[in-house]
């Protein structure tokens, strides 16, 4: 069962968080396809959030096909998140020698970071992931 | 069934006839049941007055308000009311007190939910409420008002004297209680950051009067924060501007598009009230589901 940390003051919303960690367990494998969500009962004991934003956040996961609510039983994860690629794979080996490029260049840490988060942006703009607004 | 938890129409309070100043004035709302509502404005704003109100335990001197349907007498046992000095009996037991409780709730009052939040407080049922530090009388209040299962709860500054562990565990413990049985919560603060993340509609009332009512989201996100050069903002309503030589700063309540040379953000909740209360001559926004929708809300 997973259990959901509010950071309040992260400046993304609440019910994306839980929709982001959600994501991130599943993509870590710690959720998988039968496994069940836990009740908003339980996630509002626990995190003090409103109930509101929990059921927000799970028909969210419903949209996207990831769970599935059945009725008087609770929500369910219906869904992988597989395409992660595993650490050796020819795309990190790629960014890697990015990295190493960029580092070469003179560029620090915080500096390539920006880079690819920018990059990403542009790259991803149009498609409807996990950064609704 | 009734979808509307509170409704006032024109409602006002005086306290004394002589004193011309109102607690609240001209006060039309409605809130729909389901809500965990944050009522937040400054000290002296009306808010006390308003729950009180709400509970039955003051008249109004004029205009009218009406609880799940009713006049706030009829649902007094749906009405859960934790007043701000949480007033108990000092010479009971937190048992007896929880046994009061039963015995004035016949048929409603659910002793387990009661005693386990008198639980995680690690307190003792047999001590007298007499010995009890501030924080440990609002536990137990707030145990006197949850026992009663009921579908309004109206608490007027309820975690005022808690400290940060038993106020998210109260906060817990009163959100999972909405969620399992669609109660209605009414909190009232002028901390708002205590109720941000637990509240999904918002009343804010200032000055008597209620000045900004509806969906946190969807006030938030009627209002545009711009930064840029000067220049004419019409259409939009601006609530309150700055400027610095070239540069301007301004929280708009937008009518259409923002179209101009500004950069453009989402205000935070606080700043948006922090902005209203800077401007009393802002216009009031109440969103459709907080409009009243009868003309007096309640039939006598």
């Amino acid at each position: 069962m997973i259990e959901y940390r509010i950071d309040r003051r992260s400046g993304v919303s609440t019910y994306l968080q839980i929709v982001q960690q959600t994501k991130q367990a599943l993509r870590l494998g710690l959720l998988e396809p039968g496994d069940k969500l836990p009740t908003a009962r339980e996630v509002v004991e626990a995190t003090a959030i409103n109930p509101n934003t929990v059921l927000k956040a799970y028909r969210e996961l419903e949209r996207e096909g990831l769970a599935e609510g059945r009725r008087g039983l609770g929500t369910f994860i219906t869904k992988g998140l597989g395409h992660s690629p595993p650490a050796d794979s020819a795309l990190r080996a790629e960014l890697a020698d990015w990295a190493a490029r960029a580092r070469g260049a003179g560029l620090d840490k915080d500096d390539a970071a920006a880079l690819c988060a920018s990059v990403l942006d542009d790259c991803f703009k149009n498609s409807k992931g996990d950064e609704d607004r | 069934m009734n979808d509307t938890a509170i409704e006032t129409v024109g409602l006002g309070k005086r306290y004394s006839r002589k004193r011309s100043s109102w607690a609240l004035r001209d006060c039309s709302f409605r809130l729909p049941t389901g809500r965990i509502c944050a009522l937040v404005g400054p000290n002296g704003a009306g808010k006390s007055t308003l729950l009180a109100l709400a509970a039955g335990l003051l008249r109004p001197t004029e205009g009218t308000v009406s609880v799940l349907g009713r006049t706030p007498g009829e649902a007094r046992e749906l009405i859960g009311y934790v007043a701000q000095d949480k007033p108990l009996i000092p010479q009971l037991s937190i048992a007896d007190t929880l046994r009061m409780g039963q015995e004035l709730n016949p048929g409603r009052w659910d002793m387990a939910a009661a005693e386990r939040i008198v639980a995680e407080g690690k307190l003792d049922p047999s001590e007298r409420v007499r010995s009890l530090s501030g924080g440990q009388r609002t536990r137990v209040a707030l145990a006197l008002a949850l026992g009663k299962r009921p579908e309004l709860m109206l608490l007027d500054e309820p975690m005022a004297d808690l400290d940060p562990l038993a106020r998210h565990q109260l906060m817990g413990t009163l959100m999972a209680e909405a969620a399992e049985n669609g109660t209605t919560v009414v909190m009232s603060s002028h901390v708002l950051t205590e109720l941000e993340g637990s509240c999904d509609y918002l009343l804010l009332v200032d000055g008597g009067r209620v000045r900004l009512g509806g969906e946190t989201e969807d006030i938030v996100a009627a209002h545009t924060l711009l930064t840029g050069p000067v220049a004419d903002l019409a259409p939009h309503t601006v609530i309150e501007q700055r400027t610095a030589g070239r540069g301007l700063t301004a929280l708009v309540r937008r009518d259409g598009p923002i179209e101009g040379p500004w950069e453009t953000a989402e205000p935070s909740l606080e700043e948006l009230l922090l902005a209203h209360l800077r401007s009393p001559d802002a216009p009031d926004l109440l969103t459709p589901s907080a409009e009243h929708r009868t003309d007096t809300a309640v039939r006598a």
